[in-house]
């Protein structure tokens, strides 16, 4: 089979899809992409459905040579995007021919790109998804969830688009700007004393370097946490404050039950900006309700064909 | 009583109990599984927790409004329901114990080593949660006299297949990962393979028992020193 080949993989690209669904009660994390609102874009622009298999390149630095004729589109993080030396414009589709090399630079802004191919790369999934999880050794090309390596080869097929086309740029966002992030508070919330919550709001967080794809860590003035609980089902976005005070956002990768006591639960679409920050980066958060956030959520899903 | 919470915009947590007990596990198991039969469409994850279960659900299809109306009837026939007759699958698993922490555990627990592979193999145990890692399965209860806290400085690695305890639980780590309980044996057989269906033998409710064999029979049955 023909594809795309990998001459550089970058210090962390990871193939993903819709996520691992459905084993979350053996343990298994869902995973997916970090950024699925850039990871929709991306699929969207090639008109490949919801959830199909693409490209995550954390930091950029990547080079890859198609062996065959397609078309891609990157969204995400501002990697300079050449092909065959010449540039190419962000958050759009572009063709790609056999031969030709696509390179992405360092991010200048944001932190991952998605690099989308026309009708997906053709991985074998394993229990139903092909979502890279390095912790648990599951998915991406060979099926044990290792990183993109030189030489690989990534499996796809051809397409062909009439235009190229990009992303609206009232779609697009600033990865610039200090992010206000939505949070349902919930959980464990009503057994925090009063102030804690409102210090949790209050204050200006900084994004721990310590971060993955498992959670974000906040850095700040330490909250004071109610006592542990029986583990329970955790879900994405849940806030986590453990006994050091500092809350841990769970993202994609996360484990499945957790014990420590909830805060609430960052706004999905906010967990999409969230994973762009850099380290140190700093954040503010706002409460927000949650009929309000499926509303939204729902709109985005059925606009991106979920 | 049972509480339905939001745990955001795409979960729904029961909270079953305020305290685990014995019969608990088997019945969530049993619960999850109706759930499942009843609202799977709507459903993209259901994880028991030690008193819980959380439900992920399909937010294009339903909301936690109407989940928990739905559910009403479901939790009212499950309240009321007998316990005895449940009873979760029994496992009998091998384990070599000659765990590195053997001795040590030994020691902290006043007893010979020997004691304490008696002691831990005359258990009958029962799955109560799954979780931390794919088919890591939480086993309770373990003899008091083995409780021990967990090792200060967790291991970055610890071999697959490795039987370990802490507190009054006691596991096998399905792959190699870091951990820090105290490590008395190895099972032969992989608990979690995605070539199988299931992939993990064990599930919520199940109960388990270990024999005891030697390193020879820990090769024979498929098991790497």
């Amino acid at each position: 089979m023909k594809g795309l080949r990998v001459l550089k993989p970058g210090p962390l690209s990871l193939l993903q899809d819709g996520g691992r669904r459905g084993w979350q009660h053996l343990g298994v994390s869902p995973s997916g992409p970090l950024d699925m609102h850039a990871a929709a874009w991306a699929n969207r622009l090639l008109h490949n459905p919801w959830g199909t298999p693409l490209l995550e390149v954390a930091l950029g630095d990547v080079e890859l040579q198609a062996e065959l004729d397609t078309w891609v589109a990157v969204c995400g993080a501002a990697m300079p995007l050449t092909v065959d030396d010449e540039p190419q414009p962000p958050w759009s589709r572009l063709p790609l021919r056999a031969g030709q090399r696509l390179k992405l630079g360092f991010a200048r802004s944001g932190q991952r790109a998605y690099l989308a191919v026309a009708g997906g790369f053709l991985v074998a999934p394993v229990l139903g998804s092909i979502s890279t999880q390095q912790r648990e050794g599951l998915g991406g090309l060979r099926g044990e969830g290792a990183p993109l390596q030189a030489g690989d080869l990534l499996p796809c097929g051809s397409g062909s688009f009439v235009f190229k086309a990009s992303v609206p740029w009232p779609y697009l966002p600033d990865y610039g700007c200090k992010p206000l992030l939505r949070v349902i508070t919930g959980g464990d919330a009503a057994h925090f004393e009063e102030d804690q919550l409102q210090g949790f709001f209050a204050q200006h967080w900084r994004l721990s370097p310590q971060s993955d794809r498992m959670g974000a860590r906040l850095l700040g003035e330490a909250l004071q946490a109610p006592a542990r609980q029986w583990s329970l089902g955790v879900g994405r976005g849940a806030i986590q404050v453990p006994p050091d005070g500092q809350p841990i956002i769970l993202q994609a990768d996360h484990q499945t039950m957790g014990g420590y006591p909830l805060l609430g639960w960052l706004h999905p679409l906010d967990q999409s900006r969230l994973a762009q920050c850099p380290a140190y980066h700093e954040l503010r958060f706002t409460p927000v309700s949650v009929s309000d956030t499926q509303a939204e959520l729902r709109e985005f899903y059925q606009f991106f064909g979920r | 009583m049972i509480r339905l919470e939001p745990a955001g915009a795409e979960a729904l947590l029961l909270v079953l109990a305020e305290q685990p007990d014995a019969l608990l596990p088997q019945r969530i198991a049993l619960l999850t599984e109706r759930i499942r039969g009843e609202l799977g469409p709507f459903l993209t994850d259901l994880v028991p927790g030690w008193t819980s279960l959380l439900l992920h659900y399909d937010l294009c299809r339903t909301d936690h409004l109407q989940l928990a109306e739905r559910l009403k009837p479901l939790l009212e026939r499950w309240i009321d329901e007998p316990s005895s007759k449940l009873a979760g699958r029994l496992h009998e698993i091998p384990i070599c114990y000659s765990g590195e922490d053997l001795p040590e555990v030994a020691r902290l627990c006043r007893l010979s080593v020997t004691q304490v592979i008696e002691l831990h193999a005359a258990g009958d145990y029962q799955v109560g949660a799954i979780g931390f890692a794919p088919g890591f399965a939480y086993l309770g209860e373990l003899h008091p006299r083995l409780a021990l806290p967990r090792r200060a400085t967790p291991r970055l690695a610890v071999p697959a297949g490795s039987l370990a305890i802490a507190e009054r639980q006691t596991a096998i780590y399905p792959h190699s990962s870091p951990g820090g309980w105290h490590l008395l044996g190895r099972c032969p057989w992989p608990l979690f393979d995605v070539a199988r269906v299931p992939p993990c033998p064990l599930a919520l409710g199940d109960r388990v028992r270990f024999r005891v064999i030697d390193e020879r029979s820990f090769v024979a049955e498929g098991g790497q020193l």
